[in-house]
């Protein structure tokens, strides 16, 4: 008991529980959610896809952790992975015969480059200006679709350069490829920030700016470098996102990207107002925001009410997360304990 | 005057924190007609038994009656409704409405289901004027004073109907004049029947206000007295739970002069006979403090002496390179530094604690280790993460050292009371091993106890052969601690005092000697 209570203290219980109960559901009521198949060597099933669909989220999801941890939000990451999608297709080009106009690793170098500068735009308007991060990052939000469309000369781009698509739609060791570049990703994250003290600094910006500054944090740089890093992992998204359909659709790719991340991110316990921050809560946000969705039309929800149904199951979650919430459902079944 | 049944008596209450027993079976009475006042050091549980009262917390056990009736409140809210009034700290009112709408809020008086404007600023008029004061109630609140705003929150409360009102530290950011204000208004309340429940940390305002203390030591009940009967120094002995005579004894100049110990310290800077620790010469910045010139010798407390705004705080923050200053340079250890930035002093080897805990100091969701470690890590740099091993192995030692009450190493540094957190600061200075530290009213808003305690430390510290810069607007502190005593006015420092000029009616007469 003592330990099972203890257990439930930790942050990142209550994401993984949801996600439990949201598989477990599926379980019961959608037949054959669990099956996997192995097809030339590859794995196929709902599982598999719920993975490869939420990559971008989830890559996503990483940099936007570390945003929300210094008490800011980043709302432009939808916009840059569209602009990382056009930069990469322009520069691939959409030759029929399957040849690239630049090799494909300049491609994404200058995708991930743009949308590196994209952040580092973001960061300077936030650390520098002084900015509230939310209108900052508007301006990119919306300016983003813009340069988007400039980019790809207001047109969609459809790729045939089939090595390309290994990003997004290729297969190693039977799982997609870009789910190794989520972990890659996480990884290269959860040691930067946990084996330096990067990650207390990051937290102690987002509890406390002065108090920060007066420790001799330097909150300004903090600041400059995650935005910065999450205009990188919107960029990196937005390859995954162009390697997946093979194309770049400057209004449409990434639409909305934003809000999906933001609330992975929560869900995965990390608090708007800032603070600590929990990098593999928000992967397990991203799985359940995904799961979500799945299930939901796997189960046949009609379209028109699915959102709201995912609506009510986010409410729901997030209810469960908190401390207080749960104080008072303790409170009311323990009363019942109590009474005789 | 006041009839002897009390409106709210509190008995055997009991609450627990993780780890902490808070409150154990404390007993509370609250009379009409009286102004209770609750004493106890950090952590006794005053806070918490407030709390319990106005619905913040829930007990664990005990009961609550308010005029004979068992009570729960659920929320402040709740307590309001019963008629449970508190007036916090920090001002909850709404800056950019008028004064009246703040009074009236809620119970707006209507005509024809518009607002009545006039009979509200009627009204309001007639609340404040129980207050004596006269001000334009149709101008926003934001133009008056903290003293305006804190009647106007009284008015306000007076609006409803009030059995029991609560002042939590109210006079923490009022002068003197607003504080005499502030007093003549509860007496007057508690004249009128009022039951008044005080929380104040100034032992001469606890006895200027109080008919009846109530003494709390480690979350439990001491006893309850009348003010008149309980004099200072019992007062204090009660509330620490020891004698007192280690008063004199800590004052280390004080305490040798009078004595003629033959312990005596060693006149302080004339043992390394070197350059001083840190030397300012003609340092200022135009709109902050007027250029100044300070010296800090190996082993010297330095104490900084000057009312709330003369400039202290300002001349702290461009030692430490929070400001830039404009002019004037910096040496120290006898080479000339330019400091851009906190982080430079700190690797130069100075430490700087804030006057504003809460915002300037504490990061209160961080344990109580990882708010310790954080200006070591910062001189170790960001890419020597120092191992979780050492870090507990720190947080732990200085825990013991300045005896921080705290549960545990990973507690949350923000559930502590006030002055655990202003020691956890200390420590985390501590911990970079300074050569200067500067201490910026390292005593303000905690107890007498943790007052001392802290004292002791800035002397301990400084026998070390560290430097000390000490800021307090308690003379009386500042005296204690210090070799020598910078004064400061309207910011600006104005004279240097050591020797026997070091005591309190002469700092008085230089900051009241006018220009």
């Amino acid at each position: 008991m003592e330990r099972l209570r203890s257990l439930t203290q930790k942050r990142i219980f209550w994401p993984i529980m949801a996600l439990v109960v949201l598989m477990g559901f599926n379980l019961f009521f959608t037949p054959n959610f669990f099956r996997l198949e192995i097809k030339d060597g590859h794995l196929y099933g709902n599982l598999i896809d719920i993975i490869k669909n939420s990559a971008p989220i989830m890559v996503l999801a990483i940099g936007l952790t570390l945003v929300i941890a210094t008490k800011g939000i980043d709302i432009s990451v939808g916009s840059v992975v569209a602009i990382s999608a056009g930069v990469a297709a322009m520069l691939i080009g959409n030759g029929v015969k399957g040849d690239p106009t630049h090799p494909i690793f300049v491609a994404v170098g200058a995708a991930l480059l743009v949308s590196l500068l994209a952040g580092l735009w973001n960061g300077m308007l936030v650390s520098r200006i002084g900015m509230q991060p939310i209108i900052a990052t508007l301006i990119l939000l919306v300016a983003g679709r813009g340069i988007a469309m400039v980019t790809t000369n207001a047109a969609i781009v459809w790729l045939y350069v089939r090595p390309f698509a290994y990003l997004g739609q290729g297969y190693l060791l039977g799982l997609p490829f870009s789910i190794y570049i989520v972990i890659l990703l996480l990884v290269f994250t959860h040691l930067a920030t946990r084996y330096t003290a990067l990650g207390l600094f990051i937290e102690s910006v987002g509890i406390n700016n002065t108090a920060a500054r007066y420790t001799g944090i330097n909150a300004k740089n903090i600041l400059l470098g995650v935005y910065t890093f999450c205009g990188f992992t919107a960029g990196v998204a937005g390859l995954i996102v162009c390697s997946t359909v093979m194309s770049a659709d400057g209004n449409n790719a990434g639409n909305g990207y934003e809000m999906s991340a933001i609330l992975a991110v929560v869900m995965g316990g990390t608090s708007l107002s800032g603070g600590k921050f929990y990098l593999f809560g928000s992967i397990i946000g991203a799985l359940i925001v995904q799961t979500l969705t799945t299930t939901i039309y796997a189960f046949g929800v009609p379209p028109e009410i699915a959102q709201i149904v995912i609506a009510l199951v986010v409410i729901g979650i997030s209810l469960i997360q908190s401390d207080k919430f749960r104080a008072l459902f303790y409170g009311i079944a323990g009363k019942k304990a109590v009474q005789p | 005057m006041q009839t002897e049944t009390a409106i709210v008596e509190m008995k055997k209450i009991r609450k627990e924190f993780p780890g902490v027993l808070a409150l154990d079976e404390v007993d509370f009475r609250l009379f009409p007609g009286e102004v209770h006042t609750i004493m106890g050091q950090n952590g006794a549980g005053k806070s918490t038994l407030v709390k319990v009262l106005t619905g913040v917390y829930r007990a664990d056990g005990g009961e609550i009656l308010l005029e004979g009736n068992p009570i729960n409140p659920e929320s402040p809210l709740a307590a309001q409704k019963l008629g449970i009034n508190t007036l916090y700290q920090e001002i909850n009112l709404c800056l950019n409405l008028s004064v009246a709408e703040n009074i009236c809020i809620g119970k707006e008086p209507r005509k024809l289901g518009r607002i009545d404007w006039s009979a509200m600023y009627r009204q309001a008029e007639k609340a404040l004027a129980r207050l004596n004061i006269t001000i334009d109630v149709t101008e926003n609140l934001s133009v008056y004073s903290i003293a305006v705003q804190q009647m106007t929150a009284i008015a306000r409360v007076l609006n409803s109907e009030a059995k029991v009102l609560v002042f939590d530290e109210p006079t923490s950011s009022l002068d003197e004049n607003e504080v005499e204000q502030l007093f003549s208004v509860v007496r007057k309340l508690r004249d009128e029947g009022m039951a008044i429940l005080f929380i104040t940390h100034f032992l001469n305002q606890t006895y200027q206000i109080s008919d009846r203390i109530t003494v709390l030591k480690d979350g439990r009940f001491v006893g309850e007295y009348r003010a008149e009967n309980l004099p200072r120094l019992e007062l204090i002995t009660k509330m620490l739970g020891k004698e007192l005579t280690v008063f004199s004894q800590r004052a280390r100049r004080k305490g040798a002069e009078e004595s003629g110990h033959p312990d005596a310290p060693v006149e302080a800077g004339k043992r390394g006979g070197g350059e001083p620790l840190i030397r300012a010469e003609g340092l200022g910045l135009h709109g902050s403090v007027e250029p100044f010139n300070l010296k800090v010798e190996e082993g010297e407390v330095m104490g900084l002496a000057g009312l709330l705004g003369s400039g202290r705080s300002e001349a702290a923050k461009l030692l430490f390179g929070i400001d830039t200053p404009d002019e004037g340079d910096f040496f120290i250890q006898g080479r000339k530094k330019k400091l851009p930035s906190p982080k430079q002093a700190i690797l130069e080897g100075m430490g700087f604690c804030s006057e504003d805990r809460k915002n300037e100091g504490i990061f209160d969701e961080l344990s109580v280790r990882d708010n310790i470690i954080q200006a070591l890590q910062i001189k170790k740099g960001v890419f020597h993460s120092i191992p979780k091993a050492k870090q507990q192995q720190i947080a732990e030692k200085l825990i013991k050292e300045l005896s921080i009450k705290t549960p545990h190493a990973g507690y949350p540094v923000g559930k502590l009371s006030g002055g655990n957190q202003q020691k956890v600061i200390l420590a985390r200075w501590l911990a970079t091993q300074p050569v200067v530290l500067i201490l910026d009213e390292p005593t303000r808003g905690i107890d007498v106890g943790a007052k001392l305690e802290i004292m002791e430390q800035i002397l301990n510290l400084s026998k070390t052969g560290m430097g000390i810069i000490f800021i307090s607007s308690e003379f009386e502190e500042v005296i204690r601690c210090s070799d020598r005593i910078a004064v400061l006015r309207d910011r600006e420092f104005i004279a240097e005092l050591d020797g026997e000029n070091l005591n309190e009616a002469k700092i008085m007469h230089i900051i009241a000697g006018g220009k």
